[in-house]
């Protein structure tokens, strides 16, 4: 489909809205009183949110039958690993300052940057084998490297559980959505045969993949 | 007691001012460059919210006072507009946006228990109680970051003397205003409450009667902001700030420990005295440095927030790791 490409220009460019938004407003010096924490708390949103839509492609398409769809998945990991990235170096260089002893003991003693480092860690692999060419070295075992995402998922909501002081409304809200997301593919593994056409409609990944 | 002058932070402890204004260049110049590579889009407008009109109004005749530090001070705006205020909002820039529905006349305040002349205060009597003081203090958050503030108020041992407490009058109890309407952060939601409200505060008696601990009633000169707590709060510096009950109704003097709403929250993270203290870690995050508003770099935390020589006797003998 012709028109997908331009789909793909738009999905690109609103992933860096949220980036750019960002840059004005450091560029205004419109950060608030406390500019390191909005940057890592806008950083750390927008990963989530994006690691979320990241992982509805999928439901999405076989809800649909809009296999097009896949063609954003890849673009979409990564940009959601572009903003967890800004936070982690958020994290590193302006609120601890490269100050390597503290950040140890803060990933070590604190249960919610633990996990939240942990989510860090295991999108690199996933990100340095996006490439086509990585798909194709890793065949079969690309695919089970990649559930590897749902791990990061569970690890995001938790972090962000972890850190509230008390209004715990938007991780309960996050964490429902990546429960339906990581339902879907649970009610889907448990019914392997004789799937509801719902769940199916989509052809199977492998014709698609890019 | 002996209380002695605060003692002054060494100036080798403070952040270097080209430090801190580099970070404000790094941060531009790398913003300018990426801005210039294609993103152009429409930021959020700083909006700058004081409250009702009465906030602002200037308050004559306030004395300087020696338990003033000489530190830089933060500026209006990061005050006003950077605040832990969950009845007008759990978002730091919702009280500011909120604090038009917090009205503050007419306002009483009801002080009550074991004392021998109870009585329900007016505000404007609030206000003339005591000759106004400028207070400059630093205030410790307990989520580690920091501000220093030029508080406007009377010391609360000249409320206390004036209503004359009983033999039994171990601890004092505060109340905040319970008023969903004025209050929008205390409507009920489907999530559940944040806090019980309303929200409540205590202090030990010796605690309560120390010169440190004042009611403010203003802030660089002005009537205190409806964000900030107004019309009238407690300002306790040695401990962290939500020891610092804002709008106050109710003072409630008590035989017994009274109960606190981070500590009926949760008692594990909160404990009744919250005396900052750089050695004992919040459970989930590490309370040895704070980030001071406008600065770069981290500075280490003080013990008592820097007023140990002042209260540091109240605490004698006590497990400041049991008693948090």
């Amino acid at each position: 489909m012709k028109n997908f490409y331009w789909i793909r220009i738009a999905a690109f460019g609103a992933c860096l809205i949220p980036f750019g938004q960002l840059l004005y407003n450091a560029y205004q010096g419109d950060l608030g009183a406390n500019p390191i924490e909005t940057i890592t708390r806008f950083t750390g949103s927008w990963s989530l949110i994006i690691l979320l839509v990241t992982l509805g492609v999928t439901p999405l398409r076989r809800l649909t039958g809009w296999n097009d769809l896949i063609k954003l998945r890849r673009m979409l990991g990564l940009f959601a690993f572009f903003y967890v990235l800004l936070h982690f170096s958020t994290f590193l260089v302006l609120d601890h300052f490269f100050d390597f002893d503290r950040i140890a003991k803060d990933i070590l003693k604190r249960p919610y940057v633990t996990v939240g480092f942990t989510g860090f860690v295991l999108m690199i692999p996933l990100a340095i084998t996006s490439t086509a060419k990585m798909i194709r070295r890793l065949g079969k075992r690309w695919q089970q490297l990649h559930r590897l995402v749902y791990l990061v998922g569970i690890a995001g909501v938790i972090h962000f559980y972890w850190l509230v002081k008390s209004d715990i409304r938007r991780p309960v809200q996050y964490g429902a959505v990546l429960a339906v997301l990581l339902g879907y593919r649970l009610v889907k593994f448990l019914l392997p045969s004789g799937l509801p056409r719902l769940f199916n409609r989509g052809t199977s990944l492998k014709t698609t993949a890019e | 007691m002996l209380i002695k002058k605060p003692n002054e932070i060494r100036s080798s402890e403070i952040t270097p001012r080209e430090l801190y204004l580099n970070r404000r260049q790094f941060i531009r110049a790398a913003s300018a460059t990426a801005i210039s590579a294609g993103a152009m889009l429409s930021g959020l407008d700083a909006s700058f919210n004081i409250g009702e009109a009465r906030a602002g109004e200037k308050l004559a005749n306030v004395k300087k006072s020696s338990y003033s530090t000489s530190e830089k001070l933060n500026s209006l705006k990061d005050i006003t507009s950077y605040n832990n205020f969950y009845e007008l909002g759990v978002d730091k820039g919702d009280p500011a946006q909120n604090a038009k529905y917090l009205t503050t006349r007419p306002w009483t305040v009801a002080v009550e228990g074991e004392v021998k002349k109870p009585k329900t205060y007016d505000i404007d009597d609030i206000m003339k109680l005591s000759p106004l003081e400028e207070r400059i203090y630093r205030l410790r958050c307990v989520e580690a970051w920091s501000m220093v503030i030029p508080w406007i108020g009377f010391p609360l041992s000249a409320l206390i003397n004036q209503v004359e407490p009983t033999g039994n009058a171990k601890f004092i109890q505060l109340v905040t205003l319970y008023d969903p309407k004025r209050m929008p952060g205390q409507q009920k939601s489907i999530f559940g409450n944040v806090l019980d409200w309303p929200y409540v505060e205590g202090l030990r008696m010796d605690e309560a009667m120390h010169p440190l601990t004042i009611l403010s009633v203003g802030l660089y000169g002005e009537v205190l902001p409806s964000q900030n707590g107004a019309p009238v709060r407690l300002v306790v510096p040695w401990k962290y700030g939500f020891k610092s009950i804002k709008s106050i109704v109710k003072v409630r003097f008590l035989e017994k420990q009274p109960a606190t709403a981070w500590n009926l929250q949760t008692p594990n993270e909160y404990g009744f005295y919250s005396n900052v203290n750089p050695e004992v870690d919040h459970p989930r995050w590490s309370q040895a440095t704070e980030r001071r508003i406008g600065e770069f770099l981290r500075r280490k935390t003080l013990m008592f927030n820097g007023y140990g020589d002042q209260v540091a006797t109240l605490y004698k003998g006590m497990d400041l790791k049991k008693f948090y």
